[in-house]
Order: C-alpha cells, then sequence, then structure tokens
C-alpha cells in the first residue's frame, strides 16, 4: 500500500491521507470538518420541497376560485338547481347541468367497465404468460396507444367505428340484448355507447401499463407460495399476484377514470352532442367537456357564458367527487391489510 | 401418513447450466431427510424438482423419475396435482399478506373449491397447532393478516398452511436460515414431531440442523450427490472425502 518511489500527483494524494498518523488531522478530515453544519442547506432544501408540493394546493385553489367567480351569475341565476335540471336551452336563457353530468358519468363508467378486465386481461398475459421476446413489443405497442392524440381517435371512430355500430354491432347488440331496453330506438352508429366504446380504448393503455407494473412489482415468492399450494395458473394470479396487487390497480383504474372523465376532443365527435337523458345507449348524449369545447366560442351573453364556467365547476367537482369515492372504497377494501407485500 | 419417495436419474438444467446431474436417492417414509452442501451446489433446485417447483422457470427443465410411493410425479401426473400432495416452505417467509391468519391457513383449501365452514374452523385449528402457532395467534385470527407477526411466527403461518392440505411430503428450503435461534429451535422441534405423519426433506445450511432432526443426510457438491447415508454416519465417519472436508470446515 506504500508509495513505492513513483511520484504522481495520486500519490501525493495519497500520502496527504497517511499524514494523519504523524499527529496533523488528515487532509480528508479536515476537509470534512471544515464543511460546517450544512443547517443552512438542509433547511433550504426543505422549504424549496415544501414549496412544490404548496404550489399544487395553490393551483388548485385558484382554479376553483376561478370557477367560483366566473360562475357567479349563474349560481346566483339557478342556484343548487342547476345540477339537476335537465334544460338546457340558450335561446330562453334556461341552463341546468344534469345532462352533461350524466352523460359524463355514464360514458366513463361504461368505458371503465370495457377496459378495465381488458386492461388486466392485458397485464396478465404481459407478465404472467407472454413469451419473453413478445413482452417488450406487446408492451410497447399498449403504451404506444396512450401516446396517440385524442382527435386522432376521433376521426378514426368517425371513421371506422361509428359505420361498424351503426351497420355490425348496433344490430347484433339489437337483437341479443334489446329486451333490455338498454340497445333500442333508432341506430345512427354515434351515441353514448360509441363513445364509451372510444373511451374504453383510449384508457385501455393507461391501465394496462399500470397495471403491469405493479403486477411485475409483486415478488415472485408471492407466486411460489400459491402454486406450492396447487394453484392453477390462474389462481395463482389470482391470490398470488391480482390480489397483492389490487390497490395499485386501483390506482391505475382511478387514473384512466380521470381521463374518462376529462376526455373532451374525441367524446365530442362521436357522442352525437345532444342535451338528453335516454335509456337507451344508441341514443346521443352530451359531456361537460364537449359543451364547454362546442359551445364556448359561440356563448353571447354573460349568463351563457357564467353557466358554460359553472359546467367547468361542475366537472372539476364530479372529478373529485369520483376520485374520493373511489379512495374510500380502496380504503374500505384494504383496511388493516399493509399496502405493500414485504 | 407419508410415502416414501425415490428419485432414479435426475437431471435438472438451467438453461445451459447442468445443475443436478443423475441424481438417485430413496428418502424413507416418515422421516426426516436432510440435504446439506455449499451455495449453488444444487439441493434446492433438487427440492424443487420433487414438486416440480423447477420447471415454473421458463429456461429450466429436469428428466429422470421421481416416485412418490407408486406415483411418478413426472409421468402420472400434472404438476398442480403434484403440489397438491406435496407441501413447501420456503426460505422466506412468504404468507399472502393481504390476507388474514386464518385466511392463509385455508387458502390451500378454499383454492381447490373447499367450502365447508366447520371443517375449514377445524383444519385451521389443527394446523396452527401442529405449527406451534395456535396459542400465539388464536385471538387475531381473522384480525390480524398474515404479514403483521413477527418472521418466525410467519414462517409457522407457512408450516401450517402447508400442512392444512394434509400431504404426503413436506418440502423445506432452508426454513430457518431467515429466522433467530429461539425461532430456528421452535421449527426444529416442529419437524421432529411432524415427520411422524409427514415424509419431510429439508435443505439446510446448518449442519448441526441436520444433526439433530433428521435420520438420514446427502451431501451435495457442484451439482451431484456425493454421499447419502444414515446422519451419524455422514457426521461421524464420511465415506468420501470431499464430504469430510465439508463437515469439518475446510471448505464451502
Amino acid at each position: 500500500m506504500q508509495p513505492q518511489g513513483m511520484v504522481s500527483s495520486a500519490d501525493a494524494a495519497a500520502s496527504a491521507l497517511e499524514a494523519g498518523d504523524g499527529g496533523s488531522p488528515s487532509l480528508i478530515r479536515t476537509f470534512l470538518q471544515g464543511r460546517g453544519s450544512s443547517a443552512v442547506a438542509d433547511g433550504t432544501f426543505r422549504n424549496l420541497m415544501m414549496l412544490c408540493s404548496l404550489s399544487i394546493f395553490a393551483i388548485v385553489a385558484f382554479i376553483a376560485w376561478e370557477l367560483v367567480k366566473g360562475s357567479s351569475a349563474s349560481i346566483h341565476e339557478f342556484g343548487f338547481a342547476f345540477f339537476r335540471t335537465e334544460t338546457w336551452d340558450p335561446v330562453s336563457g334556461e341552463f341546468g347541468a344534469w345532462p352533461f353530468i350524466y352523460g359524463t358519468l355514464v360514458s366513463s363508467l361504461l368505458a371503465l367497465l370495457m377496459a378495465v378486465p381488458l386492461a388486466i386481461g392485458v397485464a396478465v398475459f404481459l407478465t404472467e404468460m407472454c413469451p419473453r421476446p413478445l413482452r417488450g413489443p406487446i408492451s410497447f405497442l399498449t403504451e404506444l396507444l396512450a401516446a396517440i392524440p385524442s382527435v386522432v381517435y376521433g376521426l378514426w371512430a368517425v371513421f371506422v367505428l361509428v359505420p361498424l355500430m351503426r351497420d355490425h354491432i348496433g344490430p347484433f347488440l339489437l337483437k341479443t340484448l334489446g329486451w333490455t331496453g338498454f340497445f333500442g330506438g333508432y341506430n345512427m352508429g354515434i351515441g353514448m355507447l360509441t363513445a364509451s366504446i372510444i373511451l374504453a380504448i383510449m384508457i385501455l393503455p393507461i391501465i394496462s401499463s399500470i397495471t403491469r407494473e405493479v403486477m411485475t412489482a409483486v415478488p415472485i415468492s408471492q407466486r411460489e407460495a400459491a402454486l406450492a399450494l396447487g394453484a392453477t395458473r390462474w389462481e395463482m394470479v389470482r391470490i398470488g399476484v391480482l390480489r397483492n396487487a389490487r390497490i395499485g390497480i386501483v390506482g391505475g383504474v382511478i387514473l384512466g377514470l380521470g381521463r374518462a372523465l376529462g376526455e373532451t376532443m374525441a367524446v365530442t365527435m362521436v357522442i352525437g352532442n345532444s342535451p338528453q337523458i335516454a335509456k337507451s345507449l344508441f341514443a346521443p348524449g352530451y359531456t361537460l367537456a364537449s359543451v364547454i369545447a362546442n359551445e364556448f366560442s359561440e356563448a353571447t351573453g354573460d349568463l351563457y357564458l357564467s353557466a358554460l364556467m359553472e359546467i367547468g365547476l361542475a366537472l372539476f367537482l364530479v372529478t373529485i367527487l369520483v376520485n374520493a369515492l373511489a379512495r374510500l372504497l380502496v380504503w374500505a377494501v384494504t383496511r388493516g391489510a399493509p399496502a405493500r407485500v414485504a | 401418513m407419508g410415502v416414501g419417495i425415490r428419485v432414479t436419474n435426475l437431471n435438472a438444467w438451467y438453461g445451459d447450466n447442468h445443475t443436478l446431474q443423475d441424481i438417485n436417492l430413496h428418502m424413507p417414509a416418515n422421516n426426516a431427510t436432510a440435504l446439506i452442501g455449499p451455495s449453488g451446489c444444487g439441493k434446492s433446485t433438487f427440492v424443487r424438482c420433487l414438486n416440480r417447483m423447477h420447471e415454473t422457470n421458463p429456461i429450466a427443465r429436469a428428466t429422470g423419475s421421481v416416485m412418490m410411493g407408486d406415483l411418478d410425479i413426472y409421468k402420472d401426473a400434472s404438476p398442480v396435482e403434484v403440489r397438491r400432495r406435496v407441501g413447501m416452505v420456503f426460505q422466506r417467509p412468504n404468507p399472502f399478506p393481504t390476507m388474514s391468519i386464518y385466511d392463509n391457513v385455508a387458502s390451500g383449501l378454499r383454492l381447490n373449491g373447499f367450502r365447508n365452514r366447520r371443517v375449514l374452523d377445524e383444519v385451521v385449528e389443527r394446523s396452527l397447532r401442529s405449527a406451534a402457532l395456535w396459542d400465539e395467534v388464536k385471538d387475531d385470527l381473522k384480525r390480524k393478516s398474515g404479514a403483521s407477526i413477527s418472521g418466525g411466527q410467519q414462517q409457522r403461518l407457512c408450516i401450517a398452511r402447508a400442512l392444512a392440505v394434509d400431504p404426503e411430503v413436506l418440502l423445506m428450503d432452508e426454513p430457518a436460515s431467515a429466522l433467530d435461534p429461539v425461532s430456528t429451535s421452535k421449527i426444529e422441534d416442529l419437524i421432529f414431531q411432524l415427520k411422524s405423519q409427514y415424509t419431510i426433506v429439508i435443505v439446510t445450511h446448518n449442519m448441526q440442523q441436520a444433526a439433530r432432526v433428521a435420520e438420514n443426510t446427502g451431501f451435495f457438491l457442484n451439482g451431484k450427490m456425493i454421499e447419502f447415508a444414515a446422519t451419524h454416519k455422514i457426521f461421524t465417519n464420511p465415506t468420501d472425502k470431499r464430504t469430510e472436508d465439508y463437515i469439518t470446515g475446510r471448505f464451502g
């Protein structure tokens, strides 16, 4: 270990290190002691990070405040009845948000109903069954779906999905499930169901990639525990993987739901944009986001504009409420169980 | 009652790595058999071949025959059937964290569609008693998660979970290596009692442990079984020089 005769800067540094045994403190000790308490650096870092996180509260509060301020005329005019009135008649100055709230909720929930099983299926296949060489390409493709701009989805829906709904899927549903009453009336191809399908396709990659992520994080030992008990592959996935990943999966579903609730362009292109509440899913509908996008530029009069602002407020509240409900559900189901697998 | 296990010409591979080479041995019923040897010698692979867990790794494969009683587990049964008859306890305790203690023990039976509440209650109690855990957890059976108890308790819970399906053979892959000495001695006492009802195969790094619990001991080295004999013979008068070197601590 002793430098022997060679003189280089490294050797010089090495001998500086070893000077400690002569009584004077070593270079490194002197250097480290010279750094002081570092209290200022720690404090600054802490405050800086706090500021970053507080900015989120500030932004949310600011948006909520602006929405309330902008819609004050409408709030003053209609009060709480705004949220449950079914009429939306700009000409006579009557505004109610219920058809839009209904359209947003129904299209998003239907989309979830279709996308969640499919997304979990994709994730299960990718993590548990897919041959290794195919894993990368398929994951990449599903994630690519998330990167396509929504207007492109809209165009695809208008030219492909709508005719398909009108000529094939719609008539088939009418024939097989027409008795339920959900598939009846005049089927133009555009409407609530078409919008839900396009939403489902759009949120599929978000949910499946997050589900895949959390499933991959479940340790192998959990899978082996299930297999050793004589589990079949599906049983192993159910008790060894999905059960452990459920909180993360719900997180992915909530993210997907968030996108579905706020999605504007693709939905506007195929939902039919008619503020009505119909039992048949073939019937056109309207969503909160679509009505803002469609009518904002042509809104004449303060009350009309204010009503649109209140629609924005409604969307804001619906999103918060749905998220809160979902979290509550997770909390209720998993109470007592640890959040992560050791 | 356990069954004897006869292994003939067992070979196993991970990819191109020939991890087990021509293993032949007979493990008598209702005995404990210990497998010792340095890390990477193939003893874990060997027990994983006994419940066909080895082949769950896509690059792994095995050839040869393993007879459990009259059943050739590689010919006459599917992996799932084999694992229903052969319990396994792993090195790191792996209870299901999202299930209660009760549900953990009942999981093997429920998985196979067993729903009779009264019998399940009985089986859970009996299994937890056999695993010497009942007294410690009986008040929190359905309240506590399987992961909320201590490491030693978790491992005994895993043993109870394996016993609940009434296996003929119990495989234990270094069951005490992640545990403190007190938990370890509890597990050893347990193995001593359990072997009257089950055939036990235990992998261990701890030679005293092998000497304490097992009738027979096999010494593995570099994928081969060097020596298999009565435990006292292996530890007092081994035939092979390499066995002697290992147990006297000259390598490994």
